[in-house]
Formats: structure tokens, C-alpha cells, sequence
């Protein structure tokens, strides 16, 4: 088991978390955009190993599902609607940098404890894609509570769900893996990009989600 | 046997039909009106569930549990579609919506309608997870329909919390998964309902209680429970009031039903934690929190949004407080809980729209201006405060009571929350009600018959509840443990 499959698993799965790392601490759009394609590609990467491994034919489908939407289609698509509508390029945090990167360290360390020691028995390569896949979902947690705006927050989303998709690809002989990223799919596509980037920008002229804090439920 | 196969194809295909031809219907009034026969058959297609139920196979499960669900959500769903209606039709007048929006909004209904459907009676834990993310989507775009600023706000907002909640509990459905695997082998079985009851007690309890905590904070940021409830008054608020109504008195339990299930899941594995406390405590939070929440609303439909926040918790701390009694009260609650609120949101969709707004403060007089809105709205609140002789009334009764045998202190907490809940709604209403008459006096336009009928159905509840049903729901809660 431990042999070279263990550790190309490991080494993908691992991957993925450190691109996670490196899109915490983006701080221009494009850049953002294009740390995000490279996490996708590591992502299709890994889950095409899992099919190979698992000679599971139908995480094929997965992994180019996405390579092809997350690496190449939506990268693009957000490129182009920055540039149209000319939303500012700098993103603006939250929290500084050095508290981020603390906090995801402390949860990469959290989603590590927790999961080794619950998983025991299950098999090892499933427990640590595991680990590692809670990881990156926290990790995008965090970026969506760190950043002000809505292109970053949307990344953030889908790097959660990158991780989803990770874990679904590990756990052995799962099925609905392509339907769930299917559906994953159509949430980010339909809703984000078509609809709401637009209509936002639209009415606001930015889509900084802080121009959307202008009322709370306060004097409602 | 064939018959009630037909029920539940009926319930998933009807619904996804009738969404695909009210796409492409250019005029309103006749969508309007497929919507409301679609919903009319897929309730009486549900009520056949009660005389034979399918057997499970891969795809669709029909216990005695979930046929609770569904026929309760095909009534209310039915009666929103005869409250859209005319409901819509104002909107078209008075220039809120196009009939290019219509189209899409009764297509995304019956979407909306099947979507759920197919979360209640799937056999499948990732199908479910899957309908329930579509319904989600569906109820974002309806949310984000007036494209106001505030319209777009909470559409935003739900789509990001819900999504992450949704999120969550993917996470949590996959560790069920991995927990099933060794025990059921590789496949589809690890998914199915049926085989995940039955094999429950031999899953690693490690396993089942951390996916338990993603479930339960996945699916509940969809119950709205406390500290994930964010999102919910916004959408309610924003959005159409018939899907108001359809997300307080459906969508809400949709999610719950989520819940429910995986508890049951839990409750069937000896070693595991136990999910009661951990529920209880969520609802419990929930009542307070609202209950405090509801004396600062200027809104009316922002403050009805609260008041179910507060009834979701109700419902699931009375599940969390568990045993027969208990389980029986939250079922009751549920039902009454899901006819009252959207029968009050209904009156309230009325009121904003004779008024032209929203704001508690600019709403007077009602029952001199417009006398049967102004009952409605009176009744309306005294039944949900859980006033006698109501239906709430009496599953309120039935929970602090069967609450107070279990855990007394606990009791007590509730009480503040339900009394501080009931003092916020009652002080509100009667400002509204009550005094000199503000604003237009025009009379309204929508169709009282589905308030009427919902609160008919409450006060017979409280009065006497047929024991044919009672005995159901006794037998739904001896289920639930």
C-alpha cells in the first residue's frame, strides 16, 4: 500500500493545501484568479490519480470536470468581468496578512488532529486525503472571513469546495462524486457569474461586499 | 402497489413538467393558473401516500416519517400558489415585476416545489444533499427578484451563508459515507437510507459524530438555527412574500427533516454521542436569541422572519429533548407552525401591498380600514404566540410540559423565551391593528381563502385533532425515539 501510489496521493493532496496557503495571502485579483487555476489543476490532478488508483472510471469525469471549468472556464470568465467592470484590482483584507496565515496554520493543525485520531481504523490514504481536504475547506472558510470583496469571497468559496471535491474523490467507491460536482458546478456558474456579478456590479458600480453593508437589519 | 408508485412520480415529475412549460408560457395569467393546478395535483398525488406507500428502492424512500413532510408541503405549497396568484398580479399593476420576471419566477416555483420534493422522499443521502442545494439555488434567485439594492443584499447574503452551509453538510454527508463503507462495502449502499438504518449500530461512532457536527451545522444554518441564522430574515424580508411563505413554512422544514434524519441515524449506533443535547441546545439559542431579537424590528416581514427562527428552535429543541411525548409535540409544532406562518405572511404580503410598505411604523388602523386583513393579522399573531385555543397553543403546551418532566431548568429558559417572543409580536400587532387608520384605504386585491383555510385548519387543531392523525403522529414520534 505504502508504495508509490501512497505517496503521489499525499504529494497531490498536499499540494492542494499549500496552494490554499499561497491564495490566503493574495493580494491583487489576477494574481488571486491565477493561484486559484493552479490549486484547480493540482485538484484534477489529484482526483485523476484517485481514479487511476481506485480504477474508478467515473472520477475521470470529475477530474476534467474540474480541470476544465475551475482551472480554464471561470478563471477566464472572472478575468474578463473585472475587466469590464473595471473593479479595483487590489483586494483589501480583513485581517493583516500574518494573522491569517497564523489562524490557517491553526487549522490545518486542528482538521490533522481531529481527523487522524478519528479515522483510525479507516484506511490510511483515506484518512489523510481526509485531513487533508477538511484542511483546505477550512482554509477557504477563512479566506471568505478575511476578505472584503466578492470575487475573493466567491474564490474562497470554490476553494472550499475544491476541498469537498477532494475528500469525495478519497473515499473509496463513493458514488454521486460527478453529480455532486456537477451541482457544485452550476452554483458557482449560474448564480455567481451570470447573475449576480453583474447584477451587483450593476447597481453598486463596485462589488466590494462592503458596499453591500450600507443597512443592516438595524434600523429595520 | 402500481398506484402509489404513481404517487411519488407524480410528486418529482409533475412539478419539473409544469417548471419546463411555465418557462416558456408568455402570459401570465395562464401560468399563474398551471402553477396552482400543478400544485393542486402534487397535494392530492401526496395525499395518496397515506393509503399505500411505495416500497423503497434505489432512488425513493416513503416511511411514515417523511410522509409527514411531503403532505404537509404539498398543502402549503398548494395554497402559495393560490396566493401568488393574485398576489402577482398586483405586482404586474403597480409596475414591481414584468411578465418576463413572472415567467421566470412560476417556473422557478414548480422548480422550487419538485426540488424539495425530491429532498424529502430521495433514498439517497447525496441525493438529497444535491435537492437540497438546487432548492437553495432556486429560492436565491426568487429572493434576489426585485433587483433593489436590499433585494440584491439578501439574495447575496443567502446565496454565500447557504452555500457554506450546504458545504458543510457535503462534508459531513462524505464522512457518513466513509463511516458506512467498511460495514456495507463499496457502492451505493453506503448511501442508501434503508441500508444505513439498518447497519447503523456498527458504523466507527467516531466517525458518525464528527460528520453528525458538520450535518448539523451544514443543514442547520438552513433550519436558521441561532448563530447561523443571518441570512434568514434578509431573504424573507426581501424576496416575494409567497416565497416568504414558502421558505418559513417549507423550506425550513426541508432541512429539518435533514436533521432529523441523521439523528436518527445517530440515535441507532449505541456508542456514538448523543445528538439530543447538542440539538436541544441549538434550539434553546435560537428561541432566546429571537425572542430578544423580535422587540427591535421595524420591518414587518423582518420580524414575522424572526418569529420563525424562534419556532425552528422551538421544533428542535422539543426534538432534542426527545421521547415520545416530546417528538409528538415537535411534530405537531412543525404542522401548526408551517400553516400559521405562512397564512401570517400571506396577510402580511396583503397588507404591504395595500400600504406600500413594510415599515411597522407606517402601518395603523388595520381593522377599521381593511377589517378582515386586520383580524387576520390579529388572529394570525394570537395563534402563533401560542395563544388557546390554537394548535401552537397546544404543542407549546405539550413541549414545556413534556420539557419540565426531563429537564426542568431547561423548561424554564424556554418559557422566558416563548413569553419574551409572545410580549415582542402582541405589542406590534396591536399598533398595527388597532387606532386610527395611516395610508391608502384601498381594499385588497389578493384572495383571503388560503389564510382563511390554513387558520380554519390551526383553531380545529387546537379544538379537537382527529385521532386518526393523532395516533400517526404518536406513531411518528415512537419512531423517533
Amino acid at each position: 500500500m505504502r508504495g508509490l501510489s501512497f505517496d503521489l496521493s499525499h504529494l497531490l493532496a498536499g499540494g492542494l493545501v499549500l496552494v490554499s496557503f499561497l491564495l490566503l495571502y493574495q493580494n491583487r485579483l489576477y494574481a488571486l484568479l491565477n493561484v486559484f487555476a493552479l490549486q484547480a489543476v493540482v485538484l484534477s490532478l489529484s482526483v485523476a490519480w484517485q481514479a487511476y488508483v481506485q480504477d474508478a472510471d467515473h472520477l475521470y469525469v470529475t477530474a476534467f470536470i474540474a480541470f476544465a471549468f475551475k482551472a480554464i472556464i471561470v478563471p477566464v470568465a472572472l478575468h474578463r468581468v473585472i475587466a469590464e467592470l473595471g473593479i479595483q484590482r487590489d483586494v483589501e483584507n480583513v485581517v493583516g496578512v500574518g494573522p491569517t496565515m497564523l489562524a490557517g496554520l491553526a487549522l490545518v493543525a486542528l482538521s490533522e488532529v481531529v481527523m487522524l485520531r478519528i479515522a483510525s481504523d479507516a484506511d490510511a490514504l483515506a484518512r489523510e486525503d481526509l485531513a487533508f481536504a477538511l484542511s483546505v475547506v477550512l482554509l477557504g472558510m477563512l479566506m471568505m472571513v478575511v476578505r472584503r470583496n466578492a470575487v475573493s469571497m466567491v474564490v474562497g468559496f470554490m476553494s472550499l469546495e475544491n476541498g469537498l471535491i477532494l475528500a469525495a474523490a478519497g473515499a473509496k467507491g463513493m458514488p454521486l462524486v460527478v453529480e455532486v460536482s456537477v451541482a457544485f458546478s452550476v452554483l458557482v456558474a449560474l448564480v455567481v457569474i451570470g447573475v449576480f456579478l453583474f447584477r451587483i456590479s450593476e447597481r453598486f458600480e463596485t462589488i466590494d461586499a462592503e458596499a453591500l453593508d450600507s443597512f443592516r437589519g438595524r434600523n429595520r | 402497489m402500481t398506484g402509489s408508485l404513481d404517487a411519488t412520480i407524480v410528486l418529482l415529475a409533475l412539478p419539473a413538467a409544469a417548471a419546463a412549460l411555465l418557462a416558456v408560457l408568455p402570459s401570465y395569467r395562464l401560468s399563474a393558473a398551471v402553477n396552482v393546478a400543478a400544485a393542486l395535483i402534487a397535494f392530492l398525488a401526496s395525499l395518496s401516500l397515506f393509503l399505500a406507500s411505495p416500497t423503497p428502492n434505489a432512488y425513493i424512500l416513503i416511511d411514515d416519517l417523511n410522509v409527514v413532510f411531503v403532505v404537509l408541503n404539498s398543502f402549503v405549497g398548494f395554497t402559495a400558489s393560490v396566493f401568488s396568484a393574485t398576489y402577482v398580479s398586483h405586482e404586474i399593476d403597480v409596475g414591481h415585476l414584468t411578465a418576463k420576471h413572472l415567467r421566470f419566477y412560476h417556473a422557478m416555483y414548480q422548480f422550487l416545489l419538485f426540488s424539495m420534493n425530491l429532498a424529502l422522499i430521495a433514498n439517497n443521502i447525496g441525493l438529497m444533499w444535491v435537492a437540497i442545494e438546487l432548492a437553495t439555488l432556486t429560492t436565491v434567485l426568487m429572493v434576489g427578484i426585485y433587483r433593489t439594492q436590499a433585494a440584491i443584499e439578501a439574495a447575496w447574503k443567502y446565496f454565500i451563508l447557504g452555500s457554506v452551509g450546504i458545504a458543510l453538510a457535503l462534508f459531513g454527508t462524505i464522512l457518513i459515507y466513509m463511516a458506512a463503507e467498511p460495514v456495507v462495502g463499496e457502492g451505493v449502499q453506503g448511501m442508501l437510507w434503508t441500508s444505513l438504518m439498518e447497519h447503523a449500530p456498527h458504523f466507527d461512532p467516531a466517525l458518525l459524530d464528527l460528520a453528525f457536527v458538520f450535518l448539523l451545522l451544514g443543514y442547520g444554518t438552513k433550519v436558521g438555527l441561532a448563530p447561523l441564522h443571518a441570512w434568514l430574515p434578509d431573504a424573507h424580508a426581501e424576496g416575494p412574500t409567497p416565497i416568504s411563505a414558502v421558505l418559513s413554512g417549507l423550506l425550513l422544514n426541508v432541512a429539518l427533516y435533514a436533521v432529523l434524519r441523521f439523528k436518527l441515524l445517530l440515535d441507532a449506533n449505541a456508542h456514538a454521542l448523543a445528538p439530543g443535547p447538542l440539538m436541544a441546545t441549538l434550539g434553546l439559542v435560537s428561541v432566546v436569541f429571537a425572542a430578544f431579537m423580535l422587540y427591535r424590528r421595524r420591518d414587518v416581514k423582518r420580524m414575522f422572519a424572526y418569529s420563525s427562527i424562534e419556532h425552528m428552535g422551538i421544533i428542535v429543541f422539543a426534538f432534542g429533548v426527545g421521547g415520545p411525548l416530546a417528538n409528538f409535540a415537535a411534530l405537531l409544532h412543525m404542522a401548526m407552525h408551517s400553516l400559521t406562518k405562512s397564512a401570517i405572511f400571506y396577510t402580511v404580503g396583503q397588507i404591504a401591498q395595500v400600504k406600500g410598505t413594510q415599515q411597522i411604523a407606517d402601518i395603523r388602523g388595520l381593522t377599521v380600514s381593511h377589517p378582515l386583513l386586520g383580524w387576520s393579522l390579529v388572529f394570525g399573531v394570537f395563534a402563533i404566540v401560542g395563544l388557546p385555543p390554537t394548535g401552537v397553543f397546544m404543542s407549546e403546551f405539550l413541549i414545556v410540559t413534556s420539557t419540565f418532566a426531563r429537564a426542568p431548568w431547561l423548561a424554564l429558559a424556554l418559557g422566558l423565551g416563548l413569553l419574551l417572543g409572545l410580549g415582542a409580536l402582541v405589542l406590534r400587532m396591536q399598533g398595527m391593528a388597532f387606532g386610527a387608520p395611516a395610508g391608502s384605504t384601498a381594499p385588497a386585491k389578493a384572495s383571503a381563502l388560503p389564510t382563511l383555510m390554513h387558520f380554519a385548519l390551526v383553531l380545529a387543531a387546537g379544538v379537537w385533532l382527529p385521532p386518526p392523525l393523532v395516533a400517526w403522529f404518536q406513531h411518528v414520534a415512537a419512531l423517533l425515539r
